[in-house]
Order: C-alpha cells, then structure tokens, then sequence
C-alpha cells in the first residue's frame, strides 16, 4: 500500500497529464459520435453572445456585396411571380367565380422560409460550424436546412435558446444529395476538408456526360428543396476502383461571406419519415 | 494580484485574436493556418508549478474549443505542450540560475537562439498533434506533413514578430 502511494506522488504530474488528456479525448470521440451534447448547448449560448458583437462591426466590411447578393435574390423571386407569366385566353366555357380561399393553399406548403443571421462562421478548419442568432424559442430545431441567397449552406445541427448551430457543406461529416442539372443524375455532395473552393460530388456513374462548368443542383430526395444551387463542376476525375467520376465542385455560396441565409423548414419531413419508418419496421 | 491580472488580460486577448482573427481570415492557402492561442502557455513564468501549468494548459485548449465548436481538440495539443514545456526549457537551459533571475520565456531571458529553439519545438509538436487529431478520419500522411509544416513557418514567423513588435519588458528580479 504504501508502495502504491508513493508511486502515485512520484508520477503524480504525469497521471495528472494523462487524465486532462483522456478527458481531452473523450469530448473529442463522443462529441463526434452524439451530436446533440451538453457541451455544444452551452457553449453556442454561451460564445453567442460574444460573436453577435463583433458581427455587429464585421458586418459593416462587406455590406455593398451582400446587398448585391439579396438583390440577385429577389430577383430571381420576382421572376417567379405568376403575374409575370400571361397568354391568350383559350377557354371557351363562360368564367365562373373563384371560390377557393386564398389561404386554402397553406395546406399544401411543403417548405416554410424563415430568415436568420449569421454571427459566427469558420471555414479553415476540417469540420465546419456556423453560428446563427436565431434558436429554439424563434423556432428553430435541429434538422432544418440552411440556404443562402446564392446557394445552399449546411443543416441545423444543435438549438440553444436564442442560437443554433449549423454543420456547415464544409464539414467532413455531410452528405447531401445532390442531382446534375442538364442530365438529372443523382449523387452525393461531401467535403475532404481541404480547400473551401473544393467540395466533392461522388457516384456519378463513368456513363453520364457531363463538362467543366454544369451546374449541380439539390435533388429532390434531399432533406433540401429540390433545384437549389449547390455550385459548378470545376474540375473532373475518374475515381480508382469504382466506375464512378470523383467531381470537383466549386460552391456557388462563397462560405467567408455568408451573412444571412434563411433556415427551411419541411412541414412534411414528420410525416414522410414517420410512413418510412412504419415500412421499415413491418 | 497584479500579475494574475496581466496574465488574464493576454489569454482574453490570445484567445480572442485567435477566434476572430486568425482563425477568419480568408486563408492564403488551405494549407497555411496560423494558429497563435498557444503562445499564452509558452509565456507562462518559470516558477509556475507543473500541476498548475497542465490545469492552465487545459484550460486555454478548452476555451479554444468553446468557440471553434470543437470539443477537445485544441485542449488535447495544449496539455500535450504544457506537458512538454519543462523538460524543454531544462534542455535548453543547463546552465541554472536563468529561472530565477527572470520571470517568464522570451529572447531576453533566454537568448535568441535558444528562444527560437523553445517557441520552434512547442509549436512544431503542437501543430503536429493538433492537425493529427483534425485529420483523423482520412490520415494522408503528406497533407498532414506539408500542412504542419508550412502552418508551423507562420506561426513561427508570428510569434517572432510579436516578440520584435511588442518588447515583453522583463524585469531582473533580485533578492533584495
């Protein structure tokens, strides 16, 4: 026994450093495992406070191209007006009154918009976080989409009371699917977590033609809106021991600026996986 | 009191340049990242006690880690090099009396050489470990190598200019 007390004063420093280590590596391996930990809960609220301040003067370094990037963004909205779309009457049977409800069509919404804005964002690092002031009590939870106004940006991952923290594309841990625009084909977005220019499309099959500069959109069985931007093929290769192309994609959201970006809700998302999971289980 | 203050006041700052300076820029290169939070634990005085110097160590990496959002990973490398600090610092420094005449490591206390020599291992072994654990999941052993060592030259450069730039005024303590 006393032994054993004296070897543990004589290496105390050392078992010491070895605990603060194990402790070190245990946040490490389960945060990546279980996302949802107390931990990240306090933090965001905790550092939230702090990055929405300095945001506030940040912000006022890059508000010309922002503007710029919303004003392309309502644009494009606007052209999607339908009084913007007009042609000859063709009916012959005599105009009856409109009874549908104007509000009758809120049942039917699929994706319901809300605004936010970006106070914390990092892209140096191999697994990208963003920060955004807007949380549980603005009704925000985890799994909600974020967009951008040029392009996608990532998924909710944690809520705290007024901030929520969003895995941004450029993060190891992401996939989203994603769909060529011009051919339809489906494949996978990742990142290698190396250059934020650079994002991966994979299992694109060697048959589907495809050129440097095709725009790759979200497909329609990603937890995105379909047809949303997610950037430009830049570079093509042919992916070892597969018969798949590894694509380069350059993203359309430019990550360093982002600013505001709007969080998408699927009110429908419940329901779908609800009927999957039933299919799954019988 | 005075110099608990001090030393508060840079890891605030070290901490904070970190976050929301060098850590946002828009890189020069994916593989050029310049980390400085450490620099807190190089500085920290000789006299401080081994237990102590490891709970501060862990302390600035968990810190670190609450605004990268990256539980670990910082405090991991940061025990690591609070660890090491004092056998380097022996190592370099055999003739005795060095740490008792001045309070903490800079060129003055140290030399040139040798202080290049501290600030070039701690951070070499630092960037090492930290990149290791960022890079864990697909381990490309040339990323890792050239992107710890061109970080590594940044970084060096960085604290030398720090140290140029901002004299550490190191008072010769005496026994009177």
């Amino acid at each position: 026994m006393r032994n054993l007390f004296a070897f543990i004063r004589r290496y105390a420093i050392f078992i010491f450093f070895l605990i603060l280590e194990i402790i070190s590596f245990s946040f490490l391996f389960r945060y990546n495992r279980f996302h949802q930990s107390a931990y990240m809960d306090s933090a965001g609220e905790w550092t939230g406070q702090l990055e929405e301040q300095v945001q506030d003067w940040r912000i006022y370094f890059s508000l010309k191209k922002e503007n710029e990037a919303l004003r392309k963004k309502v644009n494009d909205l606007q052209n999607q007006l339908l009084q913007n779309f007009q042609s000859a009457d063709t009916s012959t049977a005599t105009p009856k009154t409109d009874t549908i409800k104007i509000d009758s069509l809120e049942q039917y919404r699929k994706y319901l918009y809300r605004e936010a804005t970006v106070v914390n964002n990092s892209i140096s690092l191999p697994n990208n976080f963003i920060t955004l002031h807007r949380g549980k009590k603005q009704q925000i939870k985890p799994g909600m989409v974020v967009i951008g106004p040029s392009g996608i940006v990532g998924v909710v991952l944690d809520v705290s009371d007024n901030f929520s923290t969003v895995m941004s594309m450029l993060n190891r841990q992401s996939r989203i699917s994603a769909q060529l625009k011009n051919t339809g084909e489906m494949g996978r977005i990742e990142w290698d977590g190396v250059s934020p220019e650079r994002i991966q499309l994979k299992e694109i099959s060697k048959g589907v033609k495809l050129k440097k500069g095709d725009s790759v959109i979200t497909s329609q069985y990603s937890d995105f809106p379909a047809n949303i931007m997610i950037g430009t093929i830049d570079k093509i290769m042919l992916e070892k021991s597969t018969n798949n192309y590894l694509l380069h994609v350059r993203p359309s959201t430019e990550f360093s600026k982002i600013q505001n970006v709007f969080v998408v809700e699927n009110l429908q998302r419940e329901e779908q996986q609800a009927l999957e999971q039933k299919n799954k289980n019988d | 009191m005075g110099e608990f203050l001090k030393y508060s006041f840079r890891f605030i700052a070290l901490i904070l340049i970190q976050h929301f300076l060098l850590y946002q820029i828009p890189p020069l290169h994916h593989m050029a990242l310049p980390v400085l939070y450490y620099v807190f634990i190089l500085w920290l005085p000789f006299n401080i006690s081994r237990g102590l110097l490891l709970l501060v160590s862990f302390i600035t990496g968990i810190t670190m880690d609450f605004f990268t959002k990256t539980p670990g990973m910082h405090a991991a490398a940061a025990v690591f090099i609070g660890y090491l600090r004092p056998f380097i610092i022996n190592f370099l420094m055999p003739q005795q009396g060095v740490e008792f005449n001045y309070r903490e490591p800079s060129v003055q206390s140290l030399g040139m050489v040798p202080y290049i020599a501290y600030a070039a291992l701690l951070t070499l072994i630092h960037h090492f470990i930290l990149f290791t654990i960022q890079a864990f999941q697909f381990g490309d052993f040339l990323y890792l190598v050239v992107k710890t060592s061109i970080s590594w030259l940044i970084s060096l450069l960085l604290i030398l200019s720090i140290e140029l730039i901002f004299h550490r005024k190191q008072k010769f303590l005496t026994n009177t």
